[in-house]
Order: structure tokens, then C-alpha cells, then sequence
């Protein structure tokens, strides 16, 4: 019934909507905000841990939602480690980027870890259900608010 | 719907299908794959139109347009005479007493402002309570949350029992207060489909010295109402869900409390005079009234009342309520399917999640099935926090729809559990 549907389930999202990685509030962490989409009512908590040298030493999150921004955030929780905030935001302009657009259309937001990009592709199904976009781009919200540190975002 | 008898007349749903156009559509159509028939089941956030509202609209334009109540000439009386006959429609539509006692609006959520501004704004001070139930729409939370800001009124809530059902002792204990001058509560719930007392509650708010609204939004689709007999003091509709077009509301109120009630917008049309020192008011309801109306969709509501009405809010509400038996018991056989909102007096309306699959996910697959249905909070958070669900999917079930696509939405939400497993 749903075949066509597997370009947005595929299983890796699937895997990371039932079994999140990171998940749940860490013991340390020195950033955090929260992230909710008033649309579906889904809320998720951001935990950074950022190093003396600014790169993320730790990510996690928890908070309840959708299987796309359950995977969404699990994979960015993954994404996320070892990068400077530079790299991060650059990170959240291209995943926002594949979310939103044609590839043609994506801009620059300078060097990109190719394994990262690699592994966001399997969300870059939700391009074509605007009416998810905001599922998937929540977590990155989130984050994106805790490296500026507003502890509050959501995604309208 | 409390002292009319059901009729037994057969319900030909094939044939009133045939009355709206929409529902021979596919969705979801590409080239190379056959689209899916729509199985509209999102009618509690807006019904589909019937072909004789569409033409009613399409024709006044085409022959009768003008605006209402401001020109000498022909077509100015045409177009007044054919809005203001929307008018009588409404008040025999809820047996309101009078048509001056139904004051039209642009939606149910300005009839909510109009009522809490106006009447609000003149009848309470800080200090008085007013009473809501936690399973409003937000559009009867907010307009009493903002005067509240201005004026420092007490909102109390009255909660629902496990089921979904009004808790009608924590009402009355609520209302043991003497500071109670309002309870303003939905006769039918748009989440967990419960239809009140109402009645019942407007006699209890009555003993107590306190008024009564309802919000009817999604009750008067579902089955006939009586303004008189349940003793409203206001009664709220709004037009898009009862097969009429957007931006059309209905405010009933009793003549004496609209009488007590300063304007709420100001402009056109609800003036008598008007000098720079000075202005008098239209009489109710032509003072709540301000700047042209909505015409085109005032003329629409009206042919929504006459196509409702030649079906009959009986059978409507008795074909609803087969469906709604139907559809329960399917969904109900679903392992993992939580029904919320099971009360024993409540319209075709199923909010149910399922263990192990978010809301939003159920929308998304059930959709490529060509069901569609509301995801999310349905404009009620509270309630949302009552059950302690984040979101729920909702499934509203109209006078077109059948048995065979309650079987669509089952099967479908059969197969999102299986694709999650
Ligand atoms: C119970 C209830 N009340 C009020 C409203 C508000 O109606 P509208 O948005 O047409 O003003 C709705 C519809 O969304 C509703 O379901």
C-alpha cells in the first residue's frame, strides 16, 4: 500500500525512529535547548557539550515525535561530534538546503564533512512532502538555538 | 435532538454523494500511476461543499450581486432580500425565536471575540469567573484569556471523565462559586467528539445566576439543535464546517443579553448617525454588525441550511451514527489503537493513536491511501495534556461518507502498523 513511500521511510530512518542514538538527557553537557513544532506538538530537548576547543565533544537529545524528526534528530546527534559550531551551521545550512530545495538551488555554507552529507542523504525524501519539512529540520533548529544559546525555538 | 423522534426514511448516501463534486476526485495522481479515490475523512476541520452551495454562489455573482443594506436601487434589494433570508434560515435552522436574535460573523472565532469582547467587556470585572471545559477548541480559550489581560477575570476549567464526558459534578462544584457569571462550553467536542448536556448544563448555570454559551461549531453539523429548549443564551456556529463557505459565522443570542451589549467592531452599516461628536447604534443585530458583510458567503451558508435541512438533521445524524458504530468497532479490533473519546453520547468523530507510531507518521501513510485525516493537537492542547498524548489522529465522519470508507481507513491504518513493525 505504501511503496512509494519508502523514499521517505527508508530503513535507516526507520531504525533511527525506533532505536535513537543519543538519546536521553546526558550526566554533562553545557548547552541545551528546547525545540518544539507547534504544528504537530512535538518537543525535543538539545544537549551539547562543547569543548574547551569548540568543537562538540558530545551530542544528545530526547523528547518525544514523529519517526522523521526521531531520525532526524538521532542522526544529527551522530553528525554532530568532533565539528566546531562553524562546521555545524554550515552542516544545518546544507541539510536545510536538501530539505528545501533542488539541488541547483543549494548555496554555499562553506567546507562540509563529506561522511556527514553522506549519511543526512537518507532524509533528503522529505523534500518532497513540504508538509514534513519542518519534522526534520526541528532537531537542527534546536541545535542551531543551543550553540546561540536561546533556550527556546521552535520551528513556526 | 433531545425530543425529536428519529425518522426511518432510507438514507440513499450513493445519491447524495452524487451532490458534491469533489468526491469523484483521485489524489495523489502522477503520470504512470492511477491516482487513489479520496476518502475524505477530515470533515471536523472542514466539510466538503455540495453542488447547490457552489452554484448559489456562483449565481448570485453571476445575477444578484451588489452589496446589502445600502442602496436605493434594484440589485441592492435583491442582494439585501437574499442575504437577510439567510438570516431566517438560520434562526428556524437552531429555533431561535426571532432572526434578530442571530447575528452573523466571519467564523465561530470571531463570534468567540465578539462575545467576549462585548458582552465580556460590559458584564465582567476583575474578580468574576467564567467556567470552560478542558476539552475546548482554542477559539474558546483565547478571546477569554486576552480579557482576562484587560480585565483580570478567573478562568476555571472543568475537566472530562476518562471517556471523554463532561464531568458534570466537578461543573456543579465549580459553579457553587457566586462569582460565576459565565460557563462557556462546546456542545460537541472537535477532538474527542462528546456531544454535552446541554441542556442540562444551561440549567445548572442558570440555578447558579450564570449564563450559558455553546459552541456548537461541531455539534449543529452532527444533529439538530434547539436553541430554546436547551435554554442558550449565546450559540456559535460557523459556516465551512456545515458544507457552506469560509469566512461565514453565526452568533445566536437570547434578544435581551444581545440588547445589553455595547458594539464590538466599529464602521458601515451598524451606525444610525454618525457626526465627529457623536454616533448612535443600529438596533440588534445590525449593531455587531460592522462594514459589509461577507455576502457572497452569507448567500452560500444559506444554501447549506437548505441542503442540510431537505436531507434532514435527523437522518444526518442517524446515518452519522451508524457509521460511527461501524467505524469504532473496526478501529477498536486494531491491537495497539487507543480510542480517545468514548462517550456514550458523541458525534462521528474518532481521535485514536497507535503504540509505536507517532500521529504525524499515521497522516503521512494513511494520505498515499488517499484517506485523509487531521494529525496533530486539532486546536486543543489542554486536552491533548489531559490524555497525556502529544497529538492524536482524528477521523470525522460527514453525511457523505460510507461504510466502505471506514473499511478504507481501517485497512489503511491496519498496514501503517504493519509497515512500523
Ligand atoms: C469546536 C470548535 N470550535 C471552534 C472552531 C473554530 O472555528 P473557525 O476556525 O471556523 O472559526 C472549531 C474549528 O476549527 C471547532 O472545531
Amino acid at each position: 500500500m505504501f511503496d512509494d513511500l519508502r523514499d521517505l521511510y527508508q530503513e535507516v530512518i526507520l531504525d533511527h525512529g525506533k532505536n535513537p542514538r543519543n538519546f536521553g538527557k546526558p550526566e554533562n553537557f553545557n548547552r541545551m535547548a528546547r525545540g518544539e513544532n507547534p504544528l504537530c506538538g512535538d518537543k525535543i530537548n538539545v544537549y551539547l557539550s562543547i569543548g574547551a576547543d569548540g568543537r562538540v565533544q558530545d551530542a544528545h537529545f530526547d523528547g518525544r515525535g514523529c519517526a522523521i524528526s526521531q531520525a532526524s534528530a538521532s542522526l544529527m546527534t551522530e553528525t554532530l561530534k568532533g565539528k566546531t559550531e562553524a562546521e555545524a551551521e554550515a552542516l544545518f545550512g546544507h541539510f536545510h538546503d536538501m530539505c528545501t530545495k533542488d539541488d541547483h538551488e543549494h548555496t554555499d555554507h562553506g567546507p562540509l564533512d563529506p561522511e556527514a552529507v553522506e549519511k543526512l542523504d537518507v532524509l533528503s525524501g522529505v523534500r518532497e512532502f513540504p508538509m514534513r519539512v519542518k519534522c526534520a529540520t526541528l532537531a537542527w533548529h534546536t541545535m542551531h538555538a543551543a550553540i546561540h544559546g536561546d533556550d527556546k525555538t521552535t520551528t513556526e | 435532538m433531545d425530543t425529536r423522534i428519529l425518522t426511518n426514511a432510507p438514507y440513499d448516501v450513493d445519491k447524495v454523494r452524487q451532490d458534491f463534486p469533489i468526491l469523484t476526485r483521485l489524489v495523489h495522481e502522477k503520470p504512470g500511476r492511477p491516482g487513489k479515490p479520496l476518502v475524505y475523512l477530515d470533515n471536523a476541520a472542514s466539510a466538503q461543499k455540495p453542488r447547490a452551495v457552489i452554484d448559489a454562489m456562483a449565481h448570485f455573482m453571476a445575477h444578484d450581486y451588489s452589496n446589502v443594506h445600502r442602496g436605493v436601487h434594484y440589485l441592492s434589494q435583491v442582494a439585501t432580500n437574499l442575504y437577510e433570508a439567510t438570516r431566517v434560515k438560520t434562526a428556524t435552522f437552531l429555533n431561535a425565536p426571532s432572526p434578530d436574535t442571530i447575528v452573523f460573523t466571519r467564523s465561530a472565532t470571531e463570534a468567540f471575540n465578539l462575545v467576549a469582547s462585548s458582552w465580556g467587556g460590559a458584564h465582567l470585572k476583575a474578580g468574576d469567573e467564567i467556567i470552560l471545559s478542558v476539552m475546548e477548541h482554542h477559539a474558546n480559550i483565547v478571546p477569554w484569556q486576552l480579557l482576562r489581560s484587560r480585565t483580570g477575570i478567573v478562568i476555571k476549567v472543568a475537566p472530562v471523565l476518562d471517556d471523554g464526558t463532561l464531568d458534570l459534578d466537578a461543573l456543579a462544584d465549580l459553579l457553587k462559586s457566586p462569582k460565576v457569571k459565565l460557563v462557556s462550553i462546546t456542545h460537541g467536542s472537535n477532538v474527542l467528539g462528546t456531544v454535552t448536556p446541554a441542556a442540562e448544563i444551561a440549567r445548572m448555570a442558570h440555578a447558579a445566576g450564570a449564563k450559558v454559551l455553546f459552541d456548537g461549531s461541531q455539534a449543529a453539523v452532527h444533529m439538530p439543535v434547539d436553541v430554546q429548549a436547551i435554554d442558550a443564551d449565546f450559540y456559535i456556529m460557523t459556516g465551512h464546517k456545515l458544507y457552506g463557505p469560509t469566512g461565514f459565522g453565526v452568533l445566536y443570542g437570547k434578544a435581551e443579553v444581545l440588547e445589553s451589549m455595547p458594539p464590538y467592531q466599529g464602521g458601515g452599516d451598524m451606525i444610525q448617525t454618525v457626526t465627529f461628536e457623536e454616533t448612535t447604534f443600529r438596533e440588534v443585530p445590525h449593531r455587531f454588525e460592522a462594514g459589509t458583510p461577507p455576502i457572497v458567503e452569507g448567500i452560500g451558508f444559506g444554501a447549506a441550511i437548505d441542503y442540510v435541512t431537505a436531507l434532514g438533521m435527523d437522518a444526518i445524524h442517524a446515518h452519522e451514527q451508524r457509521l460511527l458504530a461501524y467505524a469504532t468497532e473496526k478501529l477498536r479490533a486494531i491491537p495497539g489503537l487507543r480510542l480517545i473519546g468514548t462517550s456514550p453520547t458523541k458525534a462521528a468523530i474518532l481521535s485514536f493513536t497507535i503504540e509505536g507510531v507517532h500521529p504525524h507518521d499515521i497522516g503521512t501513510l494513511v494520505d498515499r491511501a488517499g484517506v485523509a485525516v487531521r494529525v496533530g493537537r486539532h486546536c486543543a492542547e489542554p486536552l491533548m495534556d489531559r490524555f497525556g498524548v502529544g497529538a492524536t489522529a482524528r477521523a470525522s465522519f460527514a453525511l457523505y461518507n460510507t461504510e466502505a470508507e471506514a473499511d478504507a481507513l481501517v485497512d489503511a491504518v491496519r498496514a501503517v502498523r504493519e509497515f512500523f513493525n
